[in-house]
């Protein structure tokens, strides 16, 4: 693949595996390992058979009718928020529930931010009867307490991050000294296309399912497998890499990921990584990064806890420089609007993290018979409170 | 020849190397601290530029690291700082943290400006064998800068050996996988996976870090390796007293 890794864990400049040497034997067993289990037959039909009886796979490739009215265009939704668990993150979590068991680790640890990982990894932990811990910042945990609650019902240990923003940075920090801490037996479920390699290809080739589904479902709608845009909102960016995946070599189709501009981009409020961020290292890759002049990490900004990263993932950082993908940026009011729009038109109520590639169909132009594809990467339960909050329910 | 091979050539037994952050608890205080530790007895020394996420440390150093940040303590600052260093201090002086401000500043420049304020060699933990050798080996050679690299029990012989043939001053042997600050337990797992490392007659002395608070842990490092550094105790220490200056010598004696 042209936009792919190379053997050393590069996405060109991007990419790599900048972790203590704690880390190390942990990294490398899972670099010399991961394609091999996931190239085995029964790693194969144990996976895709669990996509298919417990996420419910395919998720549907939705054409909606109103919003293609409202736009020009045929608008089609991927629908990961119908999903078990509510988002695309299920997929990479089964995938990585069933890499730790083949090598045999007894022990699962997970970082989230709005909590979606954390319930995906909970669940998969329960399913396995393995133990869980997840690491959530302080600041998240408030605020998507639903979440909290259903990782606690299904079994796993919560552990607040208390240092620095107390939100998922942090939480990535602290599931990485917990990972230092515990090197033998425990696995570490990175939850987006981030992290030291193979990480940011393992997760993207989990999460390629999503594209791979869609080209067939398009196929069988339109009579043509590609679509002309596809869009999904970029936190560390595993919903809009699996979107992304098996569109990357068609040249043809135009990519767009949505970043959070937060209170604006320039409001000092923002989690809008390409267009505040420069080329650095953070959580083990060299990607781009919101850092100061002296290379200390920003913390973000963005009322999705989802999408509240001061980095994206690798690939993404590649995507970018030579210009594959267009990375664009949405604010938190017009991602609201853009949810408010998305349940009365369509009745369909998505993440905040979803409405933010939503609202970015109100600055585009079509053409009429233009194919477009959004990942609708979650759903929106979770974010009740924050709408309510907004709309004055 | 560097400080840090002249130390090694000389002194073969029982070193003592003290880690500290930069600008912590006090902004601009770095060459005193680093001048009381010579004094104290300290052989050589880990100055700590402080960084936003150091995933390899435990919470002592990182809230000493995130004080110093807020102290106003940057790679830039504390080079203004080193200035002053080589006039009152002459142990090695070695600089630990995280490979993102390293590389903000820019490679070549920090290790040009790390050699013209006297510093002997760097640590860093989230620096892999791979870009250094690739990258930044010959830089840092240009400098006369040591890298210095990490092992830990579960480090393989032939990544050792790998590591030994790159290093040219020491290498930091850690008492267990873990992150700083921990209590060293000599287990007999420990004890074989010292034994292992010395057996393997390295050309590098190796130095003993993380989990040595006091000294009983130091003695016990000292008998399977060249020294033994100490860090989250010492930053405690400093974060515990107004006169932390005057104390420096007393601490030292607590270990050695």
């Amino acid at each position: 693949m042209k936009y792919g890794v190379n053997e050393q864990g590069y996405y060109g400049d991007f990419g790599g595996a900048y972790i203590p040497e704690m880390l190390y034997p942990n990294v490398e067993e899972l670099r010399q390992q991961y394609q091999t289990i996931l190239n085995d037959d029964s790693f194969k039909a144990e996976f895709n058979q669990l996509l298919k009886d417990y996420v419910g796979r395919p998720s549907p490739l939705y054409h909606a009718k109103r919003y293609s009215e409202k736009y020009g265009a045929n608008i089609f939704l991927k629908r990961e928020d119908l999903n078990h668990t509510g988002s695309h993150k299920i997929n990479n979590a089964i995938g990585q529930i069933l890499l730790a068991e083949r090598l045999g680790k007894k022990r699962i640890i997970a970082e989230t931010g709005a909590g979606q990982h954390g319930v995906a990894t909970a669940t998969v932990c329960a399913l396995k009867g393995i133990e869980c811990v997840v690491y959530m910042g302080e600041i998240d945990i408030q605020r998507q307490a639903p979440n909290v609650a259903r990782m606690k019902m299904l079994g796993a240990k919560v552990v607040p991050a208390t240092s620095g923003s107390k939100t998922l940075k942090d939480a990535t920090n602290e599931a990485m000294r917990d990972w230092i801490n515990n090197p033998v037996d425990t696995h570490y479920i990175i939850g987006s296309v981030v992290g030291p390699y193979p990480y940011p290809e393992m997760v993207a080739q989990f999460q390629s399912i999503i594209s791979l589904e869609t080209k067939k479902q398009l196929l069988e709608q339109t009579g043509r497998e590609l679509p002309d845009y596809v869009l999904a909102c970029v936190g560390g960016g595993s919903n809009a890499m699996g979107m992304f995946y098996h569109f990357l070599d068609d040249e043809g189709v135009k990519l767009i990921a949505v970043e959070a501009a937060g209170k604006g981009v320039e409001s000092g409020h923002s989690a809008a990584t390409t267009f505040l961020g420069k080329e650095g290292v953070l959580h083990g890759s060299r990607t781009i990064l919101m850092q100061t002049e002296d290379g200390q990490v920003v913390e973000p900004y963005s009322i999705s806890a989802g999408l509240d990263y001061p980095g994206i993932g690798p690939q993404h950082a590649h995507l970018y420089k030579i210009k594959r993908a267009e990375y664009v940026s949405i604010t938190d009011e017009e991602s609201l609007q853009a949810g408010l729009l998305l349940s009365q038109t369509e009745g369909i109520i998505p993440a905040i993290e979803s409405a933010h590639a939503f609202a970015y169909l109100e600055k585009m132009q079509f053409k009429k018979d233009d194919n477009v594809v959004i990942c609708l990467s979650g759903r929106g339960d979770k974010d009740l409170d924050t709408y309510i909050k907004y709309f004055g329910y | 020849m560097n400080r840090l091979n002249q130390l090694f050539n000389t002194k073969k037994q029982d070193l003592l190397s003290i880690y500290f952050t930069a600008g912590y608890p006090a902004l601009n205080t770095t060459v005193d601290i680093a001048e009381a530790l010579e004094k104290a007895g300290a052989d050589f020394l880990e100055v700590g530029f402080p960084y936003s996420d150091p995933v390899a440390d435990g919470p002592t150093i990182q809230n000493s690291s995130q004080t110093a940040l807020e102290n106003g303590m940057t790679l830039k600052v504390l080079f203004e700082e080193l200035k002053e260093l080589r006039k009152r201090v002459s142990i090695p002086i070695i600089l630990m943290g995280y490979v993102n401000p390293m590389v903000q500043y820019g490679v070549e420049r920090f290790c040009q400006t790390a050699a013209e304020v006297g510093v002997d060699g760097v640590i860093v933990p989230d620096l892999p064998m791979y870009e250094y050798e690739n990258m930044y080996k010959d830089t840092f050679a240009k400098y006369g800068l040591s890298n210095i690299f990490l092992v830990t029990p579960q480090t393989s012989e032939e990544r050792i050996r790998k590591i030994d043939s790159l290093s040219n001053s020491f290498i930091y042997l850690l008492s267990s996988s873990s992150i700083t600050g921990g209590n060293l337990n000599v287990s007999n797992q420990i004890e074989d996976y010292y034994k292992r490392v010395k057996a393997m007659d390295l050309k590098n002395p190796l130095i003993i870090g993380f989990g040595i608070s006091n000294n009983a842990t130091y003695k016990k490092a000292c008998q399977y390796a060249n020294g033994a550094i100490v860090g989250s105790v010492f930053v405690k220490y400093l974060g515990s007293r107004p006169d932390y200056l005057q104390g420096i010598g007393d601490f030292v004696k607590t270990i050695k």
